[in-house]
C-alpha cells in the first residue's frame, strides 16, 4: 500500500500528468512501476513488444538505431520531464528505436496492457490519456522537422 | 501577475553613437591571428596598425572589415568587450570578401570601421535571471555578452546557456562552453540536431532545451542569436515559459553595407538594422519580424 502511494506521488510530480484529477491519477497509479536503469544499459530494443512506455524523473535516454558495422545512430534525447515512447499504442506494439540510459535514469514505468485496458473500460480516461499524447507526438513531430530544416547550414553565397 | 519590464519600465538600448572619427573612413588594423574554428568558420583577432587607441565596443556591436581591393563586410565582434586590445570577429567564409579574409597572412593589413550598431543591454538584466540561447553560429556576437555578464556574475541571478548546432564537429568555441559548464555558477545546455561519431549529449531541436528551464520565468532577461527561424521558435518558447516581449532581446541580420543608415540597404520597415540594430528588445520589432523581404 505505502508503495502505490509512493508512486502515486511520483506521478503527481511528472508534468505528465499535469491536469490529471485525482481519481484518474488513482486509476494509473494500478499501472506503474518504480524502474531504474544504470548509464549505458539498452533496455529497449527494436523490434521488441512495446509492453511499457516510461515516464523520465531523472536521467537521460538515447533513442537509437542499429547499423551493421558501425556505431548506433542517435535519433533523439529525451530527459526528465519526458515522455518515452508510444509504440504501445499503435499496433502491433513494437519498438521502433533501442534506447540506451546515457547515464543513470530513473523513470516511472507505465505497463502498457494495463493502461489500455483501463483506457478501453474507460473512455473519458482514455480521452484524457490520449489529450495529454497527442500534443507530446506532435511537439516530437515538430522538433524532427525543424532538424530536418538543417537551419543552421550556411546560406546561400551572397553576391559580394 | 505583470511580468512585463513595461510594468517596471527598464531602459531601452541607448541608440548606436560612433566615437567621433568619420564613420565612413576604415582604419588599418594589422591581422594578429587567425584562427580556424570550423570547417566553415573562422576567427580573426585585430590590433590598431595606426597608433591610435584599441576599439571600444559593447557586446552585440559589430565592424565593418575591408579586405583591401575586395570589398567590406559587416561582421560581429566575438572578444571580450573587457580587454579591447585585440578584436575578434567570427564568421564563416562563405563570399569572397570572407574567403579573401580568411586567407590574410599574419602581419597583412585589413580596414576596419566601428563598432557600430545597437548591443545587448546585459545591464538591465542585474538582479534577474539570464538566458542566453543561441543556434549555431550565433554564439559568435552573444559570447561578448556572456563574458560580460561573467566578468560580473555576482551581479546576476542564475544563468543558463542554451546553445544548439547542426552537429558536435558545428559546436562553437567547443573549449570555453567545457569551461562554462565546469563552473558552478553557470548552467550550459547544448543539444545537436544531428548526432555522429561517439557523441553522448543531447539530440534534439534547441527549443526542446528551453522547456527544462533553469530561469525564472517572472524576472528573466533573455538574449537570443541565431537564424532568424530558430530565433521565432525560441521566442515562442519563452513566452509559453512566461517570459514577457519586452524580456526579450534578439539580433537580426540583414544586408549591411554602410552601416551607418544612409544606404538603406539594411532596411526593415522603419527600421535600419545598421543603426537602430541589430539588437532589439523584441516588442519594438515584433511587427516587422515575420517580414521576409521589404
Amino acid at each position: 500500500m505505502v508503495k502505490v502511494e509512493g508512486l502515486e506521488t511520483l506521478m503527481e510530480e511528472h508534468p505528465f500528468f499535469e491536469g490529471f484529477n485525482q481519481e484518474a491519477l488513482d486509476l494509473l497509479a494500478g499501472c506503474a512501476t518504480n524502474a531504474k536503469f544504470d548509464a549505458g544499459t539498452v533496455f529497449i530494443r527494436e523490434g521488441d513488444k512495446a509492453d511499457m512506455f516510461y515516464l523520465i524523473r531523472h536521467g537521460t535516454v538515447a533513442q537509437e538505431i542499429r547499423v551493421p558495422g558501425r556505431d548506433p545512430l542517435v535519433v533523439e534525447t529525451l530527459s526528465e520531464g519526458d515522455l518515452l515512447g508510444w509504440s504501445w499504442i499503435v499496433p502491433p506494439y513494437r519498438w521502433t528505436f533501442d534506447c540506451r540510459a546515457v547515464e543513470l535514469v530513473r523513470a516511472l514505468g507505465m505497463d502498457a496492457a494495463c493502461l489500455r485496458a483501463k483506457c478501453e473500460q474507460d473512455h473519458s480516461l482514455g480521452y484524457l490519456f490520449y489529450q495529454h499524447m497527442v500534443p507530446i507526438i506532435a511537439r516530437r513531430l515538430w522538433a524532427v522537422r525543424m532538424r530536418l530544416l538543417d537551419i543552421y547550414a550556411p546560406a546561400p553565397k551572397p553576391k559580394l | 501577475m505583470d511580468t512585463s519590464l513595461a510594468a517596471d519600465p527598464g531602459p531601452e538600448i541607448p541608440p548606436a553613437r560612433w566615437s567621433g572619427v568619420d564613420p565612413m573612413m576604415p582604419r588599418p588594423f594589422t591581422v594578429k591571428r587567425v584562427r580556424k574554428e570550423l570547417a566553415d568558420t573562422f576567427t580573426l583577432e585585430l590590433e590598431p596598425a595606426d597608433g591610435g587607441g584599441p576599439i571600444r565596443f559593447q557586446p552585440g556591436q559589430f565592424n565593418m572589415l575591408y579586405a583591401y581591393g575586395v570589398g567590406e563586410v559587416p561582421i560581429s565582434i566575438s572578444s571580450d568587450p573587457d580587454d579591447p586590445s585585440v578584436v575578434a570577429h567570427t564568421t564563416r567564409f562563405v563570399g569572397s570578401v570572407t574567403e579573401a579574409l580568411v586567407h590574410t597572412r599574419i602581419g597583412s593589413l585589413i580596414g576596419v570601421r566601428g563598432p557600430f550598431g545597437t548591443h545587448w543591454p546585459v545591464e538591465i538584466a542585474q538582479g534577474e535571471d539570464v538566458a542566453f540561447i543561441a543556434g549555431g553560429i550565433g554564439l559568435a556576437p552573444l559570447r561578448p555578452a556572456i563574458y560580460r555578464v561573467l566578468s560580473e556574475r555576482q551581479k546576476y541571478g542564475n544563468v543558463v546557456i542554451f546553445y544548439g548546432a547542426r552537429t558536435p564537429e558545428d559546436l562553437l568555441f567547443r573549449k570555453e562552453l567545457q569551461s562554462w559548464r565546469s563552473r558552478f555558477d553557470i548552467n550550459v545546455h547544448v543539444t545537436v540536431d544531428r548526432a555522429t561519431g561517439r557523441w553522448n549529449g543531447r539530440v534534439g531541436f534547441v527549443t526542446q532545451l528551453i522547456r527544462g528551464g533553469g530561469f525564472d520565468r517572472h524576472s528573466s532577461v533573455a538574449f537570443i542569436c541565431g537564424p532568424e527561424l530558430m530565433m521565432r521558435y525560441s521566442i515562442q518558447k519563452l513566452q509559453e515559459h512566461g517570459l514577457g516581449n519586452d524580456r526579450i532581446f534578439i539580433s537580426m541580420e540583414r544586408n549591411m553595407k554602410c552601416a551607418v543608415g544612409f544606404c538603406g540597404h539594411c532596411q526593415l520597415g522603419s527600421q535600419f538594422v545598421c543603426k537602430d540594430g541589430p539588437v532589439y528588445r523584441f516588442d519594438n520589432i515584433e511587427d516587422y519580424f515575420s517580414i521576409w523581404e521589404l
